[in-house]
């Protein structure tokens, strides 16, 4: 069966190649500082199971080190200039396009016919994974496509994918850090002291004011965990199941629903969601890496009061 | 209620912008130690825990086909269809990509698009094209807001799809609970606050391109 372990294996490939790479770069001043952590991360892919806990800990705690005493630089491998890419785009036009297609419509296509595809009765693609393995083909046929078509160097995806993982550096391995502090969190309790404190300052006597702690607490304690999954069984077992549910009568399923979109505008505001507020920072070579909290906060903070407002108007029926 | 310290060593350290890797190690370590665990625990703990979650970088496997087609030029001809579009301003190319976004989420596609094959070698190129000439600093804005608007659209669709994650743990957490909720209870009243997160996000698009515009006022 195709599961994760393939592409675990072609992940640490990747990453294994961006780490030969980068130590050959004499580009890049800080060339084995790369080597080094690119190739610690295609280890943890490659060879993650047979560590051991502490083991992995050690690995983490290298990556950690190595980025944060400086020690990543940029790459800089060979690519075509500006004036190059315009003409190159004049040339090929919109078949630029259709790889890039490729990719929405092969995951598409794989996470609504890997679950179905069976020899003798087995699945042939692990069917909880159905999507990561979707995109992990599509990811690989596009690349493969893009080559052959514009006729790239052979070895042009391995050294266009360093040049934009570069670009990102460690913000890369943030959100898996930040996933793994989450357990971390949960071992030591963190979440359920927020949720006990959440509970001692929320008023109980007024509908409105039930609501409102609810859906601010949400958003709260998604900024502070950087999840909004983390913050909905505390704050809901605290406040709305006693509360908001059980005192005042609010119908579970509109409480629900909006209370976790009240942790999503707590998303869009927290740096701890690494992926979706500092990953693009990085990839589209902001100056300020909270600049894309900056263009949500308006939305995010607008959106919080308009689902106070909604959930006040809709959870109760008379 | 020590444990608590590391979420202070969380917001500091961010606040501060030190490197965020050491931040979230040292939260670890901080909170760890805090609930009684020794150093080797916690660094066990957390290799465990980050071992478990790779799956959360596979995404990164898209990058050499995002790289190779950047390499024969595919940025400049995102920017050279833009131009071909007299219509086009980076606030309405960016409202156009938030509707889709929103409507492919709620149809369960969240995969279909994101930050490292949509936005930056796509949409990003797009909306600066359109709305060109543009200051370094506006450009840093277009580029923020191109990240911003994907991301919204996420969230504020994908709570529509009947078995996406969040909606399966809210039936999961409600059922231990003793409620009992379809999912499409659920995503139904999801609903409401998409078309409000349309509105407000929308609005607010068409008013940057009024931000991005040279004033009229100050060329007469």
């Amino acid at each position: 069966m195709i599961g994760l372990p393939l592409v675990y294996l072609l992940s640490g490939l990747m990453f294994a190649a961006f780490g030969v790479l980068s130590a050959a770069d004499r580009e890049n001043p800080k060339r084995f500082g790369n080597a080094a952590f690119w190739g610690l991360f295609a280890l943890s892919f490659l060879a993650g199971d047979h560590l051991g806990d502490l083991g992995n800990g050690v690995l983490v705690l290298c990556l950690a080190l190595i980025a944060g005493t400086g020690q990543i630089g940029v790459g800089a491998p060979k690519t075509t200039s500006p004036g190059e890419r315009e003409s190159l785009a004049a040339t090929h036009g919109v078949k630029l396009y259709a790889p890039a297609l490729v990719i929405p419509v092969l995951v598409l296509a794989g996470s609504l016919t890997f679950k179905h595809l069976t020899v003798q009765g087995a699945h042939l693609v692990d069917p909880k994974q159905a999507t990561l393995i979707a995109l992990a083909l599509a990811a690989l046929v596009a690349a493969v496509l893009s080559q052959i078509m514009f006729k790239q160097p052979a070895i042009a995806p391995v050294q266009e994918g360093r040049r934009l993982m570069d670009l990102v550096g460690w913000a890369a391995l943030l959100p898996q850090m930040l996933a793994a502090l989450g357990a971390v969190f949960a071992l030591a309790g963190v979440g359920k002291t927020i949720g006990e404190i959440a509970v001692m300052i929320t008023p109980v006597d007024s509908r409105f004011a039930a609501v409102t702690a609810y859906c601010l607490g949400m958003a709260i304690f998604t900024v502070m965990m950087g999840n909004a999954f983390a913050a909905f069984p505390v704050m809901t077992g605290g406040i709305a199941l006693p509360l908001v549910i059980g005192r005042f009568g609010g119908d579970p399923a509109v409480v629900c629903a909006i209370g976790m979109l009240s942790g999503f505008c707590g998303t869009l505001l927290t740096p701890l969601a690494a992926n979706f507020n500092l990953v693009p920072a990085a990839l589209l070579q902001l100056k300020d890496r909270y600049a894309v909290i900056r263009a949500q906060a308006p939305t995010a903070v607008l959106m919080l009061i308009v689902n106070v407002i909604l959930m006040n108007a809709l959870a109760f029926h008379p | 209620m020590l444990t608590l310290l590391g979420v202070a060593v969380i917001v500091l350290g961010f606040a501060l912008r030190f490197n965020p890797l050491l931040v979230v190690v040292a939260a670890a370590m901080t909170s760890g130690l805090a609930a009684g665990l020794t150093p080797v625990e916690v660094l066990a703990a957390f290799g465990k825990a980050f071992n478990t979650n790779r799956y959360v970088s596979v995404a990164w496997l898209v990058l050499p086909a995002i790289g190779v087609l950047e390499r024969a030029g595919l940025r400049e001809q995102a920017r050279r269809t833009i131009r071909g579009l007299r219509a086009a301003t980076a606030g309405r190319i960016l409202l156009a990509y938030l509707a889709l976004r929103q409507v492919a989420a709620a149809l369960g596609l969240t995969q279909v698009a994101g930050q490292a094959q949509t936005v930056r070698p796509l949409l990003a190129p797009m909306a600066e094209a359109a709305a060109e000439p543009l200051s370094d600093d506006q450009r840093q804005k277009v580029r923020a807001m191109s990240a911003a608007t994907d991301n919204i659209g996420l969230f504020f669709g994908e709570d529509i799809f009947l078995a996406i994650g969040s909606i399966l743990l809210i039936v999961g957490f409600l059922d231990q609970s003793g409620i009992t909720v379809e999912p499409l209870a659920l995503s139904v009243w999801a609903i409401p606050t998409a078309i409000a997160a349309f509105l407000i996000h929308g609005a607010r698009l068409l008013m940057f391109d009024r931000r991005l515009t040279p004033k009229a006022g100050d060329a007469a």
